[in-house]
C-alpha cells in the first residue's frame, strides 16, 4: 500500500485576494512505503508547499492527502499523531532551535510524543549518532555551534520521533560542498539502516540524481512527472527547457551519445561512468 | 491563521484614489476628520458619510475588505450606541420600563454617533488601503520636515516606521515558519490551560528573536556599506509630485467642507 497518496491536490495561497497563488495544482501521485524520493523543481515550483500537505501542515484547497490510507483533515484531533508519522524538516532547520542545550532541543519532538524518559534518552543518543553529532556537543547551547552543527542538531530533533516518513525540505542549502555531501551521505545511511521512507527536496539534480530511487518533478505548481532516476534523465530536453540543469556526467554522455557513441542506457553517476569508460576501453583494446 | 492580520493593509490599484499624492491624502484625509466632527445635526453628517461613499467608490476597493476592517470595532459601535440609547433622558420619551427610559434624542444620538464612527473608519482605512506603507511614511516625513528646525529627529522616526512596516510581512512569515516547524515537531498550541499556552510560545519566541536580532545586525551592517549616515543631504529617487488628480481632490473635499459649514449655520 501507498504510505502517501494524493488526490488531486490543489492549494491557492491568499484565495480572494488579488495576490492569489495556485502553488500547487491538481496533484495525483502514490509514493510507496521503504522508497528514496527526490523532489526536484526550480524556485518557486511548489515543492515546499506540496511536502507541507504530506503531514498536514497545510490544508488543502481542493483534493486529498491520505496517509498510510487515512484521510488526512476528516478528524483534525489525528493531526498531530500523524505528524508523528511523518516528520518534516523545514529549509534551514537551524532557525526553528530555541533550547538551552542541544539534548533538551533534540527531546522536544519525542517529549511531545508523550515517551518515557530512558526512551527519550536512547533516542537523543541515536539520533544524534545517526548525524554525527559529537557526545559533548549534546549539553552546549545550539546557538554556540557552527551552521552545519546546528543543522544536524535540527535534523536530529525530528530523526528522534522515529517517524515512518522522512521529509527533508532542502537539507543540504547553504553548506558548503563538503557540508552538503556528508549531510546527504547522513541521510542515505539513515535510509539504509532505518529502511524507512525518505524524501529530499532540492533543486540541485546532482544531489538527487545520486540518491534517489526515484524523482518527483515539480514545474509550475504542477507534476511534471514521478519516475524512476533514469527515465526521468531520459527527458533531459523537457528538463533543460523548464530550467532545471540535467547533471553534468548525463549532459556529457548525451553529447557522447549524440556523436555516435552506442549508450543504451542514461548516465547520471560518475561512478557509473567510470564503469561505462573502462568497459569500453577494455573492448576496444581487446579488439584492436 | 497568522497571516489574515492585515497590517499596514495596501490594497494596490490604479484608481485616482491611488494615483494622488500621498502628502494630499494625509492632509485631505485630517480634513475629512475635522469634517465628520463639525457635523452638528444629523444632515450635516449625512454630507460626511456621502464623501465617505463616493470615495470609496472612486478607490474601488471590494466592499468585503472595508467590511473587514469594520469588524474590530463593531464592539466600540454597539458599545457607544447602546450607552447614548439608554444615558440620555432628555427629549420626547418613547419608552420607559422601570429604570430604562430611550427618548428621541437618545435614538437620534446613538445613530449620529454610530454613523460618524463608521465614517470615520472607512474614511481612513481608505488612506491605509490605496497607499502603500512606504509613500506613507514618506510623506509623513516630508510634512512634518518643518520640525527639523526645533530639532526633531524626523528622518531617524520615519526610517524607523520604514523598517518596521517594511518588517512586518517578513516578521509575520517567520513566525508562520517557526511555528509550523514546532507543529511537524509536535508542539500543542491550541489546547491546554492558559499556562500552558503560554509555555508552549516560548519555542516560538526564542527563534523568533533570535532572527529578528540577527537581520538587524545584518540590516545595520548593509546599510552602513552602502554608507547610510542619516538623513542629511539625502536625495530620493521617488520624488513625490502633486498632479491634476490631486487639484480635484482638493476641490472636492473643500466643496464637501463648505457644505457641512453651510448646514451648520442653516439649521
Ligand atoms: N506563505 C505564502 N504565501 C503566499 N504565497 C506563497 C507562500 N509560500 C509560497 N508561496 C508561493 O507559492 C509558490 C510556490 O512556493 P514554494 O512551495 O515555496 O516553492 P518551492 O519550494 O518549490 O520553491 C511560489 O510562487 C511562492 O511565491
Ligand atoms: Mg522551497
Amino acid at each position: 500500500m501507498a504510505v502517501i497518496k494524493t488526490e488531486n491536490l490543489t492549494y491557492i495561497y491568499g484565495e480572494g485576494t488579488p495576490f492569489e497563488k495556485r502553488a500547487v495544482d491538481d496533484i495525483s501521485l502514490e509514493i510507496n512505503e521503504g522508497e528514496m524520493i527526490g523532489v526536484i523543481g526550480h524556485t518557486g515550483s511548489g515543492k515546499s508547499t506540496l511536502i507541507q500537505h504530506f503531514n498536514g501542515l497545510l490544508k488543502p484547497t481542493s483534493g486529498s492527502v491520505y496517509i498510510d490510507g487515512e484521510r488526512l483533515w476528516d478528524d483534525k484531533a489525528r493531526l498531530r499523531d500523524i505528524r508523528f508519522k511523518v516528520g518534516l524538516v523545514f529549509q534551514y532547520p537551524e532557525y526553528q532551535l530555541f533550547e538551552e542545550s542541544c539534548y533538551k532541543d533534540i527531546a522536544f519532538g519525542p517529549k511531545n510524543m508523550g515517551l518515557s524518559d530512558s526512551e527519550i534518552d536512547k533516542r537523543i543518543k541515536e539520533a544524534a549518532a545517526m548525524v554525527g553529532l559529537k557526545s559533548e556537543l549534546l549539553d552546549k547551547s545550539p546557538f554556540e555551534l557552527s551552521g552545519g552543527q546546528k543543522r544536524r542538531v535540527a535534523i536530529a530533533g525530528v530523526m528522534a520521533m522515529k517517524p515512518k516518513v522522512l521529509i527533508l525540505d532542502e537539507p543540504a542549502s547553504g553548506l558548503d560542498p563538503r557540508g552538503r555531501e556528508q549531510i546527504l551521505g547522513m541521510l542515505k545511511e539513515y535510509y539504509e539502516t532505518t529502511k524507512s521512507t525518505v524524501m529530499i527536496v532540492s533543486h540541485s539534480m546532482e544531489d538527487i540524481a545520486r540518491y534517489a530511487d526515484r524523482i518527483l518533478v515539480m514545474n509550475k505548481g504542477r507534476l511534471f512527472c514521478l519516475d524512476e532516476t533514469e527515465k526521468v534523465f531520459a527527458r533531459a530536453d523537457e528538463l533543460t527547457a523548464m530550467g532545471l540543469s540535467v547533471p553534468q556526467i548525463t549532459r556529457v554522455f548525451s553529447k557522447l551519445k549524440e556523436m555516435g557513441l552506442a549508450i543504451d542506457k542514461e548516465v547520471y553517476t560518475t561512478p557509473y561512468a567510470v564503469k561505462l569508460i573502462m568497459q569500453r576501453l577494455g573492448a576496444d583494446q581487446a579488439k584492436g | 491563521m497568522i497571516k489574515d492580520i492585515t497590517i499596514g493593509q495596501y490594497f494596490p490599484g490604479k484608481s485616482p484614489i491611488h494615483r494622488m499624492d500621498p502628502r494630499v491624502k494625509i492632509i485631505l484625509t485630517a480634513v475629512f476628520i475635522v469634517m465628520l466632527f463639525l457635523s452638528k445635526s444629523i444632515w450635516g453628517l449625512l454630507v460626511g458619510a456621502a464623501f465617505t461613499l463616493v470615495t470609496f467608490f472612486i478607490s474601488r476597493i471590494p466592499f468585503k475588505l472595508m467590511i473587514k476592517s469594520l469588524k474590530p470595532i463593531l464592539p466600540i459601535i454597539i458599545f457607544t450606541g447602546l450607552l447614548n440609547l439608554f444615558f440620555i433622558k432628555t427629549g420626547e420619551e418613547y419608552f420607559h420600563w422601570k429604570i430604562f427610559r430611550i427618548t428621541d434624542e437618545g435614538v437620534n444620538t446613538a445613530v449620529f454617533m454610530a454613523v460618524r464612527i463608521i465614517c470615520l473608519i472607512i474614511g481612513s482605512s481608505l488612506l491605509t488601503y490605496t497607499t502603500s506603507p512606504i509613500d506613507l511614511t514618506d510623506a509623513i516625513e516630508r510634512l512634518l520636515s518643518p520640525l527639523k528646525k526645533i530639532k526633531v529627529p524626523v528622518h531617524e522616526l520615519a526610517m524607523m516606521m520604514t523598517i518596521a512596516l517594511r518588517f512586518i510581512p517578513t516578521l509575520i512569515e517567520e513566525t508562520d515558519k517557526i511555528m509550523s516547524a514546532q507543529k511537524a515537531r509536535g508542539a500543542d498550541m491550541e489546547t491546554g490551560s492558559l499556562m500552558k499556552r503560554a509555555k508552549a510560545l516560548i519555542p516560538i519566541l526564542v527563534p523568533l528573536f533570535v532572527s529578528s536580532f540577527r537581520r538587524a545586525e545584518e540590516l545595520a551592517l548593509a546599510m552602513e556599506c552602502r554608507c547610510y549616515h542619516g538623513g542629511e543631504g539625502r536625495t530620493r529617487m521617488k520624488q513625490l509630485h502633486m498632479s491634476a488628480v490631486d487639484g480635484i481632490a482638493f476641490v472636492f473635499t473643500a466643496f464637501f467642507l463648505a457644505g457641512v459649514i453651510a448646514l451648520n449655520i442653516i439649521l
